[in-house]
Formats: C-alpha cells, sequence, structure tokens
C-alpha cells in the first residue's frame, strides 16, 4: 500500500467516523452542536407568510423596527426553529413550523399592537367593530375592500384620547380583575405614559358613569363605564378568555409596530401532509438508491459494487452535512439530493467506462486505473461546474423571491456536487487502488474489464 | 459500425417533430382558440397571484364529491369562480375524496375571516373537511416572481455560455463549441416548454416555481452532457489520424462516449422515476418535468449539439436554402 493511499484511506475513515457520529449522535447532540434534522414547512408543517408594509412611504428603519418587534413576539410563542427575516425593502419573512392554528397565531404576530382609547361619544360599540379613530382614520381592513370610493362613507371617525405610542410596555402584565359585576376575569395591565397619561386622566374624570371604549389595531376590545378617574394613566382590560388576553398581551408587551403590515402571502401546509410527504421521499430515495446500485453492480460488477459503497458513504457524508450545517430539508430540497446520487454516479461512470477502454487498448489494469482517473477528470469537472453554476443562480434566485423551496434544491444539489467530486474521486479510486492487487487476467470478469479488440458497436455497449 | 454523423439531417428532423407541436401549443393555440396573441403555459399562483387550496373530505365518499359542489361553495364565501380539481388519495387503505381548489389571493389585511367563510360554507355543505395546505400569493409577488424568474433564466445562459467559451478555450474554435452547447441548450427548452405547454391543455399542468427550478436544472444538465461529449471531441482532435475526416473523429467520439451517456441517462432515469412513482403528488410535476428535460438534454448533447458541430465545418446551410430544407440551426446559427 502506497503512502497517500493509506492517507486517503484514512482521511474516509475519519470522515465516515465523523458523518456517522454526527448521524447518529445521541439527543442530536454533537459536540455541544444541535446536529437534529430540520425538516422544512412543507415536511412539517407549520407556515410561512411575507408581510409588507400597508403604507408605501414606509421608511427601511421603521420595517427594521417591526421585524424586530415581530421577532420578539415569536419568540415569546415558544415555538421552535423560527424565522424572521427581511426580505428586500419593505418585506418581512415569517416562518412558524410546527404551530396548532397558524393563521391565527400569524394574526397576533403582525397586530400592530396600538392601543388607543377613545371618546365613544357615550356609546357603546359593539365589540370586534372597525373603527376609524383620529390617529389612525384609515385602517387597512377598511380600505382593502375595492368599493369605496369616498372614505368619508366608512363610518366617523373617532377621537382618540391616547397615542399607542406613549404605551409604558413595562407596565404591561397579564392579570386578573377585581371582583365588578361579572366577577374575576383575566385582563391586562397597561399604563401611559406623558401626555396621554395626563388626557387620559383627565377625560375619565370628566366623563365618570359614561362609557369609554378601548381599541387595539382599529378593532373595538371593550366599552367600560368609567367608574372612577384613571388619574396616574394605568387601568386593566378586561377579556373573556385566557386565549384573548395572551392575545392582547403579546400585541402590546413589545410595543407597538411603527406601520401597520398586511399578509401578501402566505403558505400553510398542515403536520398531517408533511408526515406524508415525509414518508413518500424516504421511500422514493431508498427505491432509487437500490435500483442504482444494482444497476452499478450489475453493469460495472466489482468497479460498481465499489461506486455503490462510495454511494452509501457520500449519502451518510450528506446528511451528516445537512444536520451541521443545518441545511432545512424540503421536499425539493430531498429531491436535489436524490438528483445528486445520479451526479454521484455519473462521475463513476465517465471513470469506468474509460477504465475499461484504457484496459481494451491492451495496457495494464494499473495503467487503466490511473488513466481512467486522469482523462475523464477535465470532463468531471467542467460538467460539475456547469452545474455548480445553475445551483448558486437558484439559491440566488431563490433568495431574491423569499420561496425556501427552491433554495432548498439549489443547496442540496450544490452540497451533492462539490461533495460527489470528493466521494466519486477519492473514496472510489482509493478502494480501486486497494482492490487492484486481487486483479489478474483470469478474474478480469470481475473488474468488468475484458480484452476484445475493438470496441464493440454502440447497441452492445449499451446493453 | 453505425455511422451517427451521417444521418445528422434526421436526428434533426426527430428534434423538430418534438419541438414543433410544443411550439404551436406555445404560441398559436392561444392565438387559435382566444384569438389573443399569448404564451400557452397555465401560470401557477407563484406567477399570477390567487390562492390554492388542498382539501380532504373524510365524511364524503369520493364518488359522491363534484367539483361544481366545491365551487358552490367557495362562490356563497365570496370566492366566486373557484377552479376546483378532484385529487383522491388513499391513506391508511382507504378512499379519501380530496380536491385542489384554486381562487383569488386572501384579503391582505384579515385573511383569517375569509378562511373562516369558505370553511364554514364547505361544512355546511360536506360535513368535516380539513384544509392541509393553503398558499395565497399577492399579485405584487407574483409580478416580482416572474420578473426574477426570467432574470434567472437569462443569467444562468449566459454565465454557462461565458464557461463555455472559456473551458474550450484551447479548442480550435472555442465560440463554436459554445454556440453549439448553447443551441443544444436552447433545443432543450423548446422541448420543456413545448411539453408543459401540450400537458397543460391536456392534464392542466401549471409552471410554478418549481417548474422553473426544473428547467434551470434542465439547462445546466444539458450543458454537463454536452460538455462530456466536446470535451472527447477535443480530446481525439488533437490525437486524430492524417487519414480521419472531422465528421470521423465525431462520430468516434459519440461512440466513445455513447455508454457513459446511456449509462448515466439510466442512473438519473432511475432515481427521478423513483421519484416520480414514490415520491408523492406535491412533487410530481417538478420530477416529471426534470425527467424530461434530463433526456432531451441527452438527446441533444448526442444528437444536435456534436451534429451541428459537423454541420458548422462542412459549412452545410449554404445547400439548405438550395434544396429548401430549414431547420432550427439555420435560424438559430
Amino acid at each position: 500500500m502506497q503512502n497517500r493511499d493509506l492517507f486517503a484511506l484514512i482521511l474516509i475513515i475519519v470522515t465516515l467516523g465523523l458523518a456517522l457520529a454526527i448521524n447518529f449522535a445521541p439527543n442530536n447532540n454533537f459536540l455541544g452542536r444541535d446536529v437534529s434534522a430540520r425538516l422544512g414547512l412543507d415536511l412539517q408543517g407549520g407556515i410561512q407568510v411575507l408581510l409588507r408594509s400597508a403604507d408605501p412611504n414606509a421608511t427601511a428603519e421603521e420595517i427594521a423596527t417591526a421585524a424586530g418587534v415581530i421577532e420578539q413576539r415569536v419568540n415569546a410563542l415558544g415555538v421552535g426553529e423560527t424565522v424572521v427575516q427581511r426580505a428586500g425593502n419593505d418585506r418581512i419573512i415569517v416562518e412558524l413550523p410546527g404551530v396548532a392554528n397558524p393563521e391565527q397565531a400569524i394574526e397576533t404576530l403582525r397586530g400592530t399592537g396600538r392601543l388607543e382609547f377613545i371618546d365613544s361619544q357615550g356609546q357603546y360599540l359593539a365589540e370586534g367593530a372597525i373603527v376609524r379613530t383620529s390617529s389612525s382614520p384609515n385602517p387597512p381592513q377598511l380600505l382593502e375592500s375595492e368599493t369605496v370610493t369616498d372614505v368619508n362613507s366608512l363610518g366617523p371617525i373617532y377621537q382618540s384620547i391616547t397615542d399607542g405610542a406613549d404605551l409604558d410596555t413595562s407596565a404591561v402584565q397579564p392579570t386578573f380583575s377585581q371582583g365588578g359585576t361579572l366577577g374575576s376575569r383575566p385582563a391586562v395591565a397597561f399604563a401611559f405614559r406623558g401626555q396621554s397619561a395626563q388626557r387620559l386622566a383627565s377625560f375619565t374624570a370628566a366623563n365618570v358613569g359614561r362609557p369609554m371604549c378601548i381599541v387595539l389595531d382599529n378593532v373595538v376590545v371593550s366599552c367600560p363605564v368609567i367608574n372612577a378617574a384613571l388619574t396616574d394613566g394605568s387601568g386593566v382590560i378586561e377579556v373573556t378568555t385566557n386565549a384573548e388576553r395572551d392575545q392582547i398581551f403579546n400585541k402590546l408587551k413589545y410595543g407597538a409596530l411603527p406601520v401597520p403590515l398586511v399578509i401578501e402571502t402566505s403558505r400553510t401546509v398542515t403536520a398531517t401532509l408533511g408526515q406524508e410527504s415525509v414518508a413518500a421521499s424516504i421511500r422514493a430515495g431508498i427505491i432509487g438508491l437500490v435500483v442504482v446500485a444494482l444497476f452499478m453492480t450489475l453493469f460495472y460488477r466489482g468497479p460498481g459494487l465499489i461506486a455503490t459503497i462510495a454511494l452509501l458513504i457520500y449519502t451518510a457524508i450528506s446528511f451528516a452535512i445537512y444536520r451541521l450545517i443545518p441545511v432545512t430539508l424540503t421536499l425539493p430540497g430531498i429531491a436535489g439530493f436524490i438528483l445528486s446520487i445520479g451526479l454521484a454516479v455519473d462521475a463513476n461512470v465517465l471513470i469506468f467506462a474509460r477504465l475499461r477502454e484504457e484496459y481494451r487498448r491492451g495496457r495494464s489494469i494499473r495503467n487503466a486505473l490511473e488513466l481512467g482517473f486522469v482523462e475523464s477528470w477535465p470532463a468531471i469537472r467542467d460538467s460539475s461546474v456547469s452545474t455548480l453554476i445553475t445551483s448558486i443562480v437558484l439559491f440566488m434566485f431563490g433568495n431574491s423571491f423569499g420561496v425556501s423551496l427552491i433554495k432548498g434544491f439549489a443547496l442540496t444539489l450544490g452540497l451533492g456536487i462539490v461533495l460527489s467530486l470528493f466521494t466519486a474521486v477519492i473514496v472510489t479510486r482509493t478502494f480501486l487502488r486497494l482492490a487492484l492487487p486481487l486483479f489478474s487476467d483470469e478474474r478480469a470478469w470481475w473488474f468488468g474489464v475484458d480484452r476484445r479488440e475493438t470496441p464493440p458497436p454502440a447497441a452492445t455497449a449499451a446493453s | 459500425m453505425e455511422h451517427l454523423v451521417r444521418r445528422r439531417y434526421w436526428w434533426f428532423a426527430f428534434s423538430l417533430l418534438i419541438i414543433l407541436p410544443g411550439l404551436y401549443m406555445l404560441l398559436l393555440h392561444p392565438l387559435v382558440t382566444t384569438g389573443r396573441f399569448a404564451i400557452g403555459l397555465r401560470p401557477s399562483i407563484d406567477f399570477a397571484g390567487g390562492a390554492l387550496w388542498e382539501l380532504r373530505f373524510p365524511e364524503t365518499t369520493p364518488e359522491s364529491l363534484t367539483t361544481d359542489r366545491i365551487a358552490q361553495a367557495f362562490a356563497t364565501a365570496g370566492f366566486e369562480n373557484a377552479q376546483v380539481q378532484l385529487s383522491p388519495t388513499v391513506i391508511d387503505g382507504r378512499q379519501i375524496a380530496a380536491a385542489l381548489a384554486r381562487t383569488r389571493p386572501l384579503s391582505e389585511s384579515d385573511p383569517n375571516a375569509e378562511i373562516e367563510a369558505v370553511m364554514a360554507a364547505l361544512n355546511s355543505a360536506f360535513g368535516v373537511v380539513t384544509r392541509e395546505r393553503l398558499e395565497s400569493v399577492g399579485p405584487t409577488v407574483s409580478a416580482e416572481s416572474t420578473r426574477s424568474a426570467i432574470i434567472a433564466v437569462l443569467g444562468a445562459s449566459l454565465v454557462i455560455l461565458l464557461y463555455l467559451t472559456w473551458a474550450f478555450r484551447k479548442a480550435p474554435h472555442p465560440v463554436r463549441y459554445g454556440v453549439c452547447a448553447l443551441i443544444s441548450m436552447l433545443h432543450d427548452v423548446l422541448v420543456v416548454l413545448g411539453i408543459a405547454a401540450i400537458l397543460g391543455v391536456t392534464i392542466g399542468l401549471e409552471v410554478d416555481a418549481l417548474f422553473l427550478t426544473a428547467l434551470l436544472t434542465t439547462l445546466s444538465f444539458s450543458v454537463h452532457d454536452t460538455i462530456v461529449v466536446f470535451d472527447r471531441i477535443r480530446e481525439n482532435l488533437l490525437n486524430r489520424h492524417p487519414a480521419e475526416t472531422f465528421d470521423d473523429v465525431v462520430n468516434h467520439s459519440l461512440v466513445q462516449t455513447l455508454p457513459r451517456s446511456i449509462n448515466t441517462q439510466l442512473t438519473t432515469f432511475f432515481t427521478l422515476t423513483a421519484l416520480l412513482l414514490f415520491g408523492g403528488d406535491t412533487i410530481r410535476n417538478f420530477v416529471l418535468m426534470l425527467l424530461i428535460g434530463l433526456i432531451s438534454g441527452t438527446y441533444s448533447s448526442i444528437f444536435n449539439a456534436a451534429q451541428l458541430l459537423v454541420v458548422w465545418e462542412h459549412r452545410e446551410w449554404r445547400s439548405w436554402f438550395g434544396r429548401g430544407r430549414r431547420d432550427e440551426a439555420a435560424t438559430a446559427v
């Protein structure tokens, strides 16, 4: 055994050992790093939304602030592997995997969180009604319907007493209201600062016994009767259920969004459908691998078997890398991986075809082997580069697009190409060199080579 | 030995046989049927905007479910003109009624109210209905996607062309190789687009972001195959016998690379077919288009790209017009 073969063999064994250690790490923890397999939304279920500012004149800072607030709200949900990312100038991508009621969760997250008290002119407004207020006269909910031609037809504009920006978020707490006619109910405590606190104090002092409406993002939460003046600008918002309280709390706790956001694109997949997809892709992957292994072994015999072993090593390393980076696996991502199996084999096919040819030309098996690798290298290199270019273009395209599906495909395909260069060239070559001492002219059949003088016609070569 | 190069016009004719019906569906069919000029591809919600609902009806027998009844339920919830397609699936050995519905996009400011309205309408018509998937793409996003899709295809082609010219810089006519590879790439794009247009009319295949991915992958695989063939031609040209003609060298190279081309094709074919048969519905069209693209890519590298080199070597187009023969090379060169 030559030194370089020994070195290559050690490299292969170490790499494979590492890969297996990562793939079968106990508790998915490898040297303190979480190496569990990440599944995309299409495989584990969840929601992806693209949020855009409802106000076209929103500045980049406002969007950045909004993304920060949303991120805090997302973290408060306590769901793993969430994504909050800015896309372009005016968009935010939010991904929530494995949430039970994804649309509802998104609705809470994107709520502006602008708490207002309005002077309802002594009326009790219906809970859930959308109202126009002086600080937000044209809520996006009302403007969307295309039939609106005259904004005055949308209803009266109520005078805002407080400004949402003056809310003291550190005072926002979940609580229970004390007694009252309905007994103890879930509630959220709040406090206003500055101007808003003063206005709230003077308004409530002048209107004891009359209703005042609490409005969150232009939706009426409730219209309680003022029992006493709120002199320090603080109070509680009573609601009916704990879920409702948590929603309001989450919207208020991390401050208001500087701009209202609308949902431009949303993609939801249930966990059921995701699991079915996982099962289907695993089945397809195994069947594909087995068929390729059979084909390679039957057609190229010994080298084919070695290529199959290289392919298994390739698969093990691929998955270890996916876990390590981590690469989020999506359905197209798995398709990209399965396609890259074909590419990994292609390099071997090129080499073996060359090996056969050189052997037929009368070279010794050792020379034929080395020539097979040397002569097929330019073709392997050039063709890999062209596929690599395409995966890079796809990756960038997927990025500008906010579609994680395409990025997943590009990433697994691109990684597959780089990795298959390693397995197809180094692994196969080392194993073949190590197997060479077993070769003799009588056993040529096992190496899938023979000494026919002329290359056979195309038809039989392909059979 | 079979002389592949001598029959080159047969191979071109076969390509045309595949491409021309596709081109008709792609460019002329919309004009003939609707009287308006349009591209004969069915854009999915990724490019046209809209919402896609995947629904399952566990309490309804597959036979009693009709597209009209589902569309009716959507209409009562404010989604007129829903395009519904039945897609019964088998879960745990039991046939489950399921459907895909395509509608206008959800409201941007209050999508949940609309979702609830649709589900309420469906529940009152069919009992329990589960919503397995719901995608909604707004009009701005879809317009941007279309734009970046075109940029991606053009950008990838340009970079690949530059790379090809660079890779063959030492060959006698690098531009010639680049252009021939580009023509065969164009061939594959036309085959994939044409078949997509035909399938769009026959089975309602939609062109989505994944289709575009398949198209770009086809491009790279086509070049991949062409490079392998050209690489062998380049090598054989350097060591050619004085008696060998250019045709012989190309033919010789093709015969040498044929086993590799077919074997590589077969292994990818196996893996993709496994994915097509067992990989689930969501990516079935994607895998189908990949498969078609790969087959076309292998064919065009052997039977178009290399053959065009021969055509170019002899400058055969000078005699085409005299005999009235045309093919795609005539317009592209």
